[in-house]
């Protein structure tokens, strides 16, 4: 993935970097607070906030020219939600009967 | 561009296979073509080995009793049988053999875009392979070749973790293949080769490495846990500890279902391939056999759970994926529509890889069918364990994949060595094929719709079983035979055949534009394409082997 | 894709040693690379997403005695670990970014600091799983999950069996991760060996992006077990 360069990416990457440490942070001190059943959601959308970030910047997939990348990542996201999702479509519904 | 009669040439040119010569030429070599070709022995060895086993177990099968192995040796046997042919055999067979010597060639590229990456790929596919070895050598496995918790990792006392982890390196060799492809199929055509004129081989190919790549990886990681769980007492599936044994089945199946499209997809663009060329027509409907290629390969990935219909899952995610299973039908049978109206109105040729298409087309299409009467959840609770199943999933791997390996195997083989397999034999071994392989297998249709169980060694509680038991040891051996002789002749043919010509079919695609064998780097020039595939109406009818070709 | 003139290998050849003769240029070479580095991490991501799934399935169903589990790892460890990895990525995009301008005193320095913070996690966890040790939670013979309280019900007690499927899955996720660390590090001691023979320019620097790639997916997966597993109930 070669240079979109800016003038300064290095800026960028200091405050995602500050970004994605405020996240950790915020992550470890709600856990400790009852918010269930909220805890998890806010656990994981951050988690998931952090993710996104590194991957859009860190690994350069903002800026890259090609579809192609987001694609790949696309595809792994959606069977990894595939294997989740209908995996709990049995789980989900055991009980019901 | 019309084909020419070959120049008789007095000097052999040089090609991939005389390039080099000794054994490290070949044991370090990056050339793909050479690498299918380390693939098509490694395969063909471990084809006859599971073949072995499926004789024993057939020869138990002749009468009632148990009386040939005792029962943990016959369950030693269909594990055996089953881990060898899907993992060592069928999952590398056409992609690692034809589609590493054919992408290549047919999308007009150098190599393929990781070549050392292909050569360490058949290095784990080998190690994996002796290790599987060693684990039958020594005692084996017996859960079948679905090692199902808690058995396997509770209570079987076999090499469970020996036989896990040679399937595992396996996997990652399957991985690489498909990774391999993927990059190069993307970024290595040839200037002009757009998506749409690409060979629908390279689509079933490019389809069959998204399995590869997305399913693999879940089984690697559920043998991980078995192994784990036998080795470390690292209880996932243990139901003492609150785990579910069908959460392994879930894990297994995710991959296992959609390894059964990693082997149909190749051998359906291979039969693709072989159907255009002799009825010297297009494919009728180009873009509904690329694209059902890819919903293939995606709609596999949401079937699995039809695997595990009377495991004691809800009934309710059954019947979603009771229904997802119907829908994965449709794009198989979608391409069997345009293989059937390619055919009308062509210029049928019956040489040997035709008479495999035409088997496979009949026999895929029955396996297929009998697909959907397992679907049915009603039907499915009467025939699961039965031989219903292992007739149909024999009927679509062995009268599908596999005939369409050899028809592949025998229309390419011009390419790959260079000579012409002797086509009066090559007909009657396949017509030696087709009959030993219904007698096969048709008779378990019906013992399995008559209540016989699979994986039984003794079946003497219905002994009125074993005439059609009796019928498929019979039509084994005679499939048996018919597997040989492509073993014999093409090895003649190597050293006595006729040479070929660059072309001897007069099939369309890039990869018959360069010499058979073809040099170390494919092509002389980089091509350019300016034509839309399989551009029959350009090329002349396929000559007969009379052509004179000079030696 | 290249255009289509056809590329004469020996003109390449000059400008860039490193090009591969089955390609037809530069630029083909580097797409492919990335490429098959992403492709492979896709795989990464259906690996670990079977442990996920595992996980997924037995937290809902076993909530309470998971909180119990979770609750008696250090997440102030873990969260250290977090923020040694977040770290780790910064250091890394930046060694890909001096990598790029030619600068490689910064790169070689960068990846040495990369190495020393995966060492730093590795160490850490190497910690967290003595403690496990000294606990007896670690599942097997000896495994002992007694009479600990449910987070938020200290009336009740969770459940051993299922807490052993907890720690299970603990080791066998974060080991599995562990060892893409150790992995991590072998490639980038191999990427300073060969910043350090200046093997690096403007014009090729392929392994030290693609080892980053590779870098920055193991840090994702942390990402997202930090919370998963050291934060299920943590409230008293």
């Amino acid at each position: 993935m070669s240079g979109h360069s800016t003038s300064s990416p290095l800026k960028t990457y200091f405050v995602i970097w500050a970004a994605l440490l405020a996240g950790t942070y915020v992550t470890y001190k709600v856990a400790f607070i009852d918010l269930h059943p909220f805890n998890a959601a806010i656990a994981l959308t951050i988690a998931s906030i952090k993710a996104t970030l590194v991957a859009l910047y860190f690994m350069h997939i903002k800026g890259a020219s090609e579809k192609l990348t987001k694609m790949v990542v696309i595809s792994a996201l959606f069977f990894l939600l595939l294997l989740l999702g209908l995996t709990m479509t049995d789980y989900a519904t055991r009980l019901w009967s | 561009m019309s084909m020419e009669i070959a120049i008789p040439q007095p000097v052999e040119r040089e090609n991939y296979l005389n390039k080099e010569y000794g054994v490290w030429s070949w044991l370090l070599t990056t050339d793909h073509k050479r690498i299918a070709l380390l693939y098509l022995i490694s395969i063909t060895f471990f084809f006859f080995i599971g073949g072995f086993f499926a004789l024993l177990i057939r020869l138990e099968l002749l009468t009632p009793a148990g009386d040939l192995v005792q029962a943990d040796t016959y369950n030693k046997l269909f594990t055996m049988h089953g881990m060898v042919m899907v993992f060592f055999f069928l999952i590398p067979s056409i992609p690692a053999v034809l589609g590493n010597f054919l992408v290549p060639m047919m999308i007009g590229a150098k190599d393929l875009a990781f070549p050392r990456i292909n050569l360490l790929s058949w290095y784990l596919y080998i190690i994996g392979g002796v290790m599987m070895l060693h684990c039958m050598l020594t005692g084996g496995v017996d859960t079948g070749w679905t090692f199902y918790a808690p058995f396997s990792t509770n209570y079987s006392n076999t090499k469970i973790v020996e036989a896990g982890l040679a399937i595992f390196v396996a996997g990652f060799s399957s991985i690489l293949t498909g990774l391999n492809f993927v990059v190069t199929i993307h970024r290595m055509r040839a200037p002009g080769l757009t998506w749409s004129r690409l060979p629908l081989f390279i689509w079933a190919h490019y389809a069959t490495s998204i399995i590869q790549l997305l399913g693999t990886p879940v089984i690697a990681v559920t043998i991980v846990l078995v192994a784990c769980e036998r080795a470390l007492h690292l209880g996932i599936f243990d139901p003492r500890l609150g785990g579910d044994p069908l959460l392994f089945q879930h894990l297994f199946w995710f991959y296992s279902h959609p390894a059964v499209y990693i082997m149909i997809l190749p051998s359906m663009g291979v039969v693709t391939e072989i159907i255009a060329c002799f009825s010297r027509k297009r494919i009728f409907g180009y873009s509904f056999v690329a694209f059902s290629s890819i919903a293939i390969a995606v709609f596999g990935f949401l079937v699995w759970a039809h695997h595990m219909f009377v495991a004691g899952m809800s009934v309710y995610a059954a019947l979603v994926f009771s229904l997802l299973s119907y829908a994965v039908a449709v794009p198989s049978a979608i391409k069997v529509f345009n293989w059937t109206a390619t055919l009308y109105k062509g210029s049928i040729h019956y040489d040997a890889p035709m008479l495999y298409a035409f088997g496979f087309l009949g026999l895929f299409t029955m396996g297929g069918l009998t697909g959907l009467f397992l679907a049915a959840l009603g039907i499915d609770v009467h025939v699961t364990d039965t031989y219903f199943v292992v007739a149909h999933f024999h009927y679509i791997m062995v009268g599908g994949a596999v005939m369409g390996y050899l028809g592949g195997m025998h229309f390419w083989w011009p390419k790959i060595s260079g000579r012409l397999y002797p086509e009066g034999w090559a007909r009657l071994a396949a017509l030696i094929v087709f009959i030993g392989f219904n007698l096969t297998f048709f008779p378990q249709f019906l013992l399995g719709y008559m209540g016989m169980p699979r994986r039984y060694y003794d079946y003497s509680h219905m002994p009125e079983f074993q005439v059609l038991n009796v019928l498929s040891t019979a039509g084994a051996t005679v499939l048996g035979v018919g597997y040989l002789l492509p073993m014999v002749y093409f090895l003649w043919s190597m050293r006595y055949g006729k040479p070929a010509s660059d072309n001897p079919w007069n099939a369309a695609g890039l990869e018959w534009k360069t010499a058979s064998p073809p040099p170390t780097f494919n092509f002389d020039e980089e091509p350019v394409v300016t034509w839309e595939a399989y551009n029959y109406e350009e090329l002349d009818a396929p000559h007969s082997e009379e052509v004179p070709v000079a030696r | 894709m290249p255009d289509s003139t056809v590329v004469s290998l020996q003109h390449e050849e000059q400008h860039c040693p490193e090009l591969l003769h089955h390609f037809a240029d530069p630029q083909q070479q580097r797409d492919a690379s990335s490429l098959g580095m992403w492709v492979f991490l896709a795989t990464e991501v259906m690996f670990f997403g079977g442990l996920f799934c595992a996980y997924l399935i037995y937290r809902l169903k076993f909530f309470a005695d998971f909180g119990a589990a979770s609750k008696s790892i250090d997440a102030t460890l873990g969260a250290t670990n977090t923020a040694v990895l977040i770290c780790s990525s910064l250091t890394v995009v930046v060694a890909v970014w001096a990598a790029q301008t030619a600068r490689r005193t910064l790169l070689i320095g960068m990846l040495a600091v990369t190495m020393l913070l995966g060492f730093v996690f590795l160490g850490i966890k190497a910690v967290e799983y003595k403690d496990k040790f000294e606990e007896h939670h670690v599942p097997g013979a000896s495994f002992s999950f007694d009479r600990v309280p449910i987070p938020g019900h200290p009336d009740q007690y969770a459940n051993p069996q299922h807490a052993q499927l907890f720690f299970s899955l603990y080791f066998v996720m974060t080991g599995l991760h562990a060892l893409h660390m150790v992995v991590g590090l072998g490639i980038f001691s191999w990427l300073l060996y060969a910043a350090r023979k200046g093997r690096f320019t403007p014009e090729w620097h392929t392994p030290v992006e693609i080892g980053g790639l590779y870098w920055h997916f193991v840090d994702i997966i942390w990402i997202y077990l930090f919370p998963l597993l050291y934060l299920i109930d943590r409230h008293p």
